[in-house]
């Protein structure tokens, strides 16, 4: 057991990889010299050399694309996206080419890349570098999409997903980086595609990933002390989605609250809460809630920036209203 | 250009409120009132911006990259808005919705300063296309580092804007520097220009430490786009610092440094305004009091000014006549209160 940073621990993960793996290289913008843009493959190149850590030019498109068919040429690529407001650029790459290559071509070949990128809110860095994208993914079957909330998920949930079959959208939250926790690099939290109960409870149950964990948690502790009981779920992976921990959480409670970052139209927190709606319906005392980012561009004043998205007060607020 | 001494010292004058605008900005983040700090300078590159707008007229519009203060600035901007808008308030040029990466403002001609690396420079074709189809007599230029010179989007633009013969001019700032990443690092072929020939436009590469140099250019290529030959031009110059106000720069050399900030395109006016037109110290003086006064107050102005009201966040997502997005605390407030099972 170790403590550690999320970045470190995503490093570690990288660096784990590739020296269990000599087929995994990391190709990315600033990825090598520089160390990424937040630091993550900081010594990677000093370490495994140029050969496999590539620093490409700013070109999405052709190195995302790159990465897809290194991919199914047997090399088991790391893209890096910088920001994943970026993926506008790649992707055609990556919904119409890696997604589709495994079904459309009859199964002969997959594609198993990591498309590592980041986002969220939290550093002001305004409307084209601050989004929360997770749902353009969600909508391409043949995409994996894991978002790590925790320390210890930095590191297994990438290191799963670099033994994934099919390409993976990794998606890291910029406000996590600096994020302390604890790390066993020998024992994850959970296998691959499954949720993780983070905080136990009986009278509601939170459903959310990434920095939202974190919210939902502090929000669950305040209503600990008014005698409420939240059940904070940690989803991990939207692909392929834990079904059997959600609904046997919601069975239990009889309400559901959906946080993300992500905005509330069209979005993950939509797709979660249709389904417990569809597969719980019985068991529900209350409607299902969703408290997501709201439906705008991320602005760059500070304040108004904060409020772009759900708040610690906000969701403590609700679940107290939710479970009278 | 035979520029007289009253032009020259003009010029002069418009490179260094570039300068001490820069200067102030970070002197702003250092006072912590900047919004963020993805705050990219644009110091030395001010014979780029003051150079290539010089023949610009009213109506010709422009897009930036996300280094642009300098070039908007050249284009007439007010300081107070521009600072006010770097430190996210709500007397900026985009109501502190932007940030100094997204500084647009429409009555001066400029289409917006832009984060994506490449993804302002089609928005020139477009206005290209609509002086054309409109018959007015402008030009619109695309302004960019030379990190977009990697980008796809650049060379379908280029080669629709030679296609449709259009008022567009293509500017790549290249200060030899994308982050940690040189030019010969990003490009096996680092001649550029070469690149916009093959598509069939006019393409050029000047000193971006020589102003004079590159009003000469610009004048040229302006009036041809103007007339229907759309072009592309490098302005060679050096990013002094780091990317972003936090950058240090570890991955160069400080040779390399010291060397490439020999390219200074305000100590180069000012030997040529001493030695071809006797300018004094005392002239540069003037000048240069002036403006750090300007920009002294900009400062003041971005720090008292309001942050943008709540409400905001929700205003101009869409057209104002148009209903706003409906706030998360209103919705949610709405549902409770109405489908609450527990309270019935
Ligand atoms: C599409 C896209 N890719 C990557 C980035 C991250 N990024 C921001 S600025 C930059 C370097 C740009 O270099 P250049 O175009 O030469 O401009 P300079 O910063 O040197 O003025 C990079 C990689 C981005 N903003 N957009």
């Amino acid at each position: 057991m170790i403590e550690t940073t999320y970045r470190e621990a995503l490093g570690l993960a990288l660096r784990h990889a590739m020296m269990e793996d000599p087929t995994v290289v990391i190709i990315g913008e600033e990825v090598g010299a520089y160390g990424g843009a937040y630091g993550v493959t900081k010594g990677l190149l000093q370490e495994f050399g140029k050969e496999r850590v590539i620093d490409s030019p700013i070109s999405e498109a052709g190195f995302v694309g790159a990465a897809v068919g290194a991919a199914m040429s047997g090399l088991r690529p790391v893209a890096e996206l910088m920001y994943v407001d970026f993926s506008g650029i790649a992707m055609d790459q990556i919904a119409n080419q890696a997604a589709k290559i495994r079904y459309m071509f009859g199964g002969q070949m997959g594609v198993p890349m990591v498309l590592r990128t980041q986002g969220g809110t939290g550093r002001s860095a305004a409307a084209q570098h601050s989004q929360s994208l997770e749902g353009w993914f969600l909508q391409v079957p043949g995409l994996r999409v894991a978002l790590p909330g925790t320390v210890s998920d930095a590191y297994h949930l990438l290191r799963a997903s670099l033994r994934q079959a099919d390409p993976v959208v990794f998606i890291e939250h910029k406000a996590l980086y600096v994020q302390k926790g604890k790390l066993d690099p020998t024992q994850a939290d959970a296998n691959w595609g499954r949720a993780v109960v983070r905080r136990p409870g009986g009278h509601v149950t939170v459903v959310t990933y990434s920095r939202m964990l974190t919210y939902a948690l502090a929000a669950a502790e305040n209503v600990a002390g008014h005698g409420v009981e939240a059940e904070v779920i940690d989803l991990r992976t939207l692909n392929p989605l834990d079904w059997e921990t959600v609904s046997g959480s919601v069975t239990k409670t009889g309400r559901a609250i959906v946080v993300t970052e992500a905005c509330l139209t069209g979005g993950p927190a939509a797709e979660i809460s249709a389904r417990i709606q569809e597969e719980c319906f019985d068991f529900l005392e209350e409607p299902i809630v969703r408290i997501a980012g709201e439906d705008v561009p991320i602005p760059v004043a500070p304040a108004l920036e904060a409020r772009s998205v759900p708040t610690v007060a906000l969701i403590t607020e609700i679940i107290r209203k939710l479970v009278r | 250009m035979r520029p007289t001494k009253e032009q020259s010292l003009e010029v002069y004058r418009r490179m260094r409120r570039i300068r001490t605008f820069e200067e102030r900005v970070g002197e702003l983040f250092v006072r912590q009132q900047t919004a963020g700090s993805m705050l990219h300078l644009s110091i030395a590159e001010e014979a780029a911006a003051v150079g290539v707008t010089y023949p610009m007229r009213e109506g010709d519009s422009f897009t930036t990259h996300h280094r642009g203060h300098g070039i908007f600035l050249a284009r007439g901007a007010d300081p107070k808005r521009m600072m006010a808008e770097i430190a996210g308030k709500a007397d900026g040029y985009c109501r502190g919705k932007g940030g100094s990466m997204h500084i647009a403002d429409r009555t001066l001609g400029h289409l917006g300063a832009n984060a994506i690396v490449g993804g302002g420079i089609p928005a020139v074709v477009g206005a290209g296309l609509s002086y054309k189809v409109l018959a007015k007599p402008n030009v619109s230029i695309a302004f960019f580092g030379d990190g977009a010179m990697q980008q796809g989007v650049l060379y379908e633009s280029m080669n629709l804007a030679a296609l449709w013969r259009l008022p567009v001019v293509f500017v790549c700032v290249n200060n030899q520097w994308g982050m940690g990443t040189r030019i010969d690092r990003a490009a096996a072929n680092t001649q550029f220009h070469e690149r916009a020939r093959t598509f069939g436009l006019e393409g050029h590469v000047v000193d971006g430490a020589d102003v004079f140099a590159v009003i000469d250019i610009a004048e040229r290529l302006v009036q041809g786009a103007r007339d229907g030959r759309a072009a592309y031009l490098s302005v060679e110059c050096y990013r002094y610092y780091g990317h972003a106000r936090m950058d240090k720069s570890p991955y160069r050399t400080p040779e390399e440094e010291a060397e490439g900030r020999k390219q200074d395109p305000i100590q180069r006016a000012i030997t040529r305004l001493r030695e071809k037109d006797g300018a004094t110290t005392g002239e540069f003086e003037a000048i240069d009091a002036a403006i750090a006064q300007e920009m002294d107050e900009a400062v003041e102005f971005a720090i008292n000014a309001a942050p943008p009201p709540v409400t905001d966040l929700f205003r101009d997502v869409y057209d104002d006549h148009e209903p706003a997005p409906e706030p998360l605390r209103k919705r949610l407030e709405r549902i409770l209160t109405t489908n609450l099972t527990a309270t019935n």
